[in-house]
């Protein structure tokens, strides 16, 4: 019992991390693409849970909020574009996972090794009392990410603003592209 | 008992407990509220055979469809089918855990709080759960094979998407006013301020209140439920208890926008001008309502809104929605973000 109530942010974390992992095994497996984009919402949530066990309750929110609408896209376009009879009868295309898996565990161990490297699990300068500090001063995690994103990252996040902006820009000239070709040649013809 | 387990675990519990019945209770005779109100202003009687004046048709509706038969449709997709409902009621009720109704008071020497979490994203929560709950009536549209729920669910989702955006800059221009993300830092903030929100962000509170209505698809923002166009819309295929949650979230959902209108615009559980009246003979008198009955009253206020309006206004058209949604909201909501931070660089600064 003791030993329970004094691990229990870190046995929660392993309870957690299980099933993020669990979670984003079921996207890929998956044959329903609903089912699949269910199935990364609910990862979603669980890294944002994960990030309010580091006291980062911001970027939880945010994690939710964003992802969330990000989804609801993703589901529009599964319904619109796939339908649901079509689906029932396809087979999972296995063969094309299998340089996508090397890939993968490359990546994964990579990211294992770099976490160990770095020392992410010890506290220290990027631990969770750091996201809560402005100059010193507990104020919590939402100034300290305001403070951090508009002083030192200023420039990153501008350009990162502004690559996002030509991204949606470029999206809409590309959906727009037809309609405007025959809006043009309907002037004409009348 | 030892002090821990009373504070940790039994007050927060007893709290749950009384939270969500009173809710279920309000959200209940909110219906037999809309039924009666909209009966009085389409001058007939509404319902009124079941106790007396009818005040126990919510508990014949409820018991109705318990007991009612549970239709799966056979070319349904069983399991979302099944948890949609689920998806829009939990973040239903899970955002009333940040909502404070009133303030600090003592019990047998303990300070009870009203609310059952003060977090500092208070605001940010609620943007996030809810913005979870679409998925619910999505994939109770999708789920249940039929084009009218298809289309329903569809135009949930987009209305919901547009709206959310001018409603997000709409609350931030609350939490500019107020400095915080915490709901009892906003009500506090109005406290200092000695006004609400509501007077200088009249714009954000308009702005935040039609895209609410949009929000919780209720008239004239109903078309996820268009009867004339989609029979029932997303909840067509639903019968019996899980129709009875899509309805309830519904309503639960309107409570929220209420509260955190009230929390936000018009100073939570304060009387009006706590500090202007400080020295006035009105003070006293308004300082004795207790805030619990400040916020509730000012709720009503906005729920009985959403009735008079569903009695009021026609539908909108589709695209008259989007033209609405993208055309002015947005606009003019990002527009009141830079006035409302003008000022109070201007005041503050």
């Amino acid at each position: 019992m003791d030993f329970l109530v004094s691990h229990f942010a870190e046995i929660l974390f392993y309870i957690l991390a299980a099933l993020a992992v669990l979670g984003s095994v079921g996207v890929i497996t998956l044959k329903n693409p609903v089912n699949a984009a269910l199935s990364l919402l609910g990862t979603f949530f669980i890294v944002a849970v994960l990030f309010v066990l580091q006291h980062a309750e911001f970027l939880a929110a945010v994690q939710v909020m964003v992802y969330a609408g990000g989804i609801m896209v993703l589901f529009l376009f599964v319904i619109m574009l796939v339908s649901v009879k079509g689906l029932k009868t396809q087979a999972a295309f296995l063969s094309p996972l299998v340089p996508v898996a090397i890939i993968g565990a490359i990546l994964v161990g990579a990211l294992i090794t770099s976490a160990v490297l770095l020392g992410v699990f010890a506290t220290g300068d990027g631990g969770p009392e750091a996201l809560q500090m402005v100059d010193g001063a507990v104020l919590g995690n939402t100034e300290a990410v305001g403070m951090v994103l508009y002083t030192k990252y200023l420039v990153p996040f501008e350009v990162v603003s502004v690559v996002l902006l030509v991204a949606m820009i470029g999206a809409i000239v590309f959906g727009r592209k037809d309609r405007f070709i025959e809006e043009q040649e309907g002037e004409v013809g009348s | 008992m030892p002090e821990p387990i009373l504070q940790l675990l039994l007050i927060p519990l007893v709290k749950i407990v009384v939270l969500l019945v009173v809710v279920l209770l309000i959200v209940a005779y909110l219906t037999y509220a809309e039924r009666k109100i909209l009966g009085y202003m389409q001058v007939r009687l509404g319902p009124n055979r079941v106790g007396p004046k009818g005040w126990l048709q919510p508990v014949a509706d409820g018991l109705k469809l318990l007991v009612k038969e549970d239709l799966v449709p056979g070319g349904a997709e069983k399991l979302v089918f099944i948890i949609a409902p689920a998806i829009v009621m939990v973040p239903a009720l899970v955002m009333f855990a940040v909502i404070p109704f009133g303030e600090p008071f003592e019990v047998a020497g303990m300070t009870i709080t009203p609310y059952l979490a003060d977090i500092n994203i208070a605001l940010l929560f609620i943007l996030g759960v809810s913005s979870v709950g679409v998925f619910g009536i999505m994939l109770g549209g999708w789920s249940s094979n039929n084009k009218f729920s298809l289309m329903g669910g569809l135009r949930s989702a987009a209305q919901m998407v547009s709206y959310e955006i001018p409603m997000g800059f709409a609350i931030i221009s609350a939490v500019l006013m107020a400095g915080t993300l915490s709901m009892v830092g906003i009500v506090e903030a109005q406290r200092t301020a000695g006004w609400w929100f509501v007077f200088p962000g009249i714009l954000g509170f308009g702005i935040y209140w039609i895209c609410g209505i949009a929000e919780t698809n209720r008239n004239p923002f109903d078309l996820p439920e268009a009867e004339a166009e989609l029979v029932a819309g997303f909840h067509t295929e639903y019968s019996g208890m899980k129709f009875a949650l899509f309805y309830l979230a519904e309503y639960a959902n309107m409570m929220i926008v209420s509260a955190m209108a009230v929390v936000m615009f018009l100073g939570g559980w304060l009387p009006p001008f706590p500090n202007l009246l400080a020295g006035l003979w009105a003070s006293p008198a308004l300082a004795w309502i207790p805030g619990v009955i400040w916020f509730l009253a000012k709720m009503s206020f906005f729920l009985f809104c959403y009735i008079w309006f569903r009695g009021t206004f026609p539908r909108y058209r589709f695209d008259q929605l989007m033209a609405v949604g993208w055309k002015w909201l947005l606009p003019l909501s990002l527009a009141n973000v830079m006035l409302v931070g003008l000022g109070v660089l201007l005041l503050k600064g």
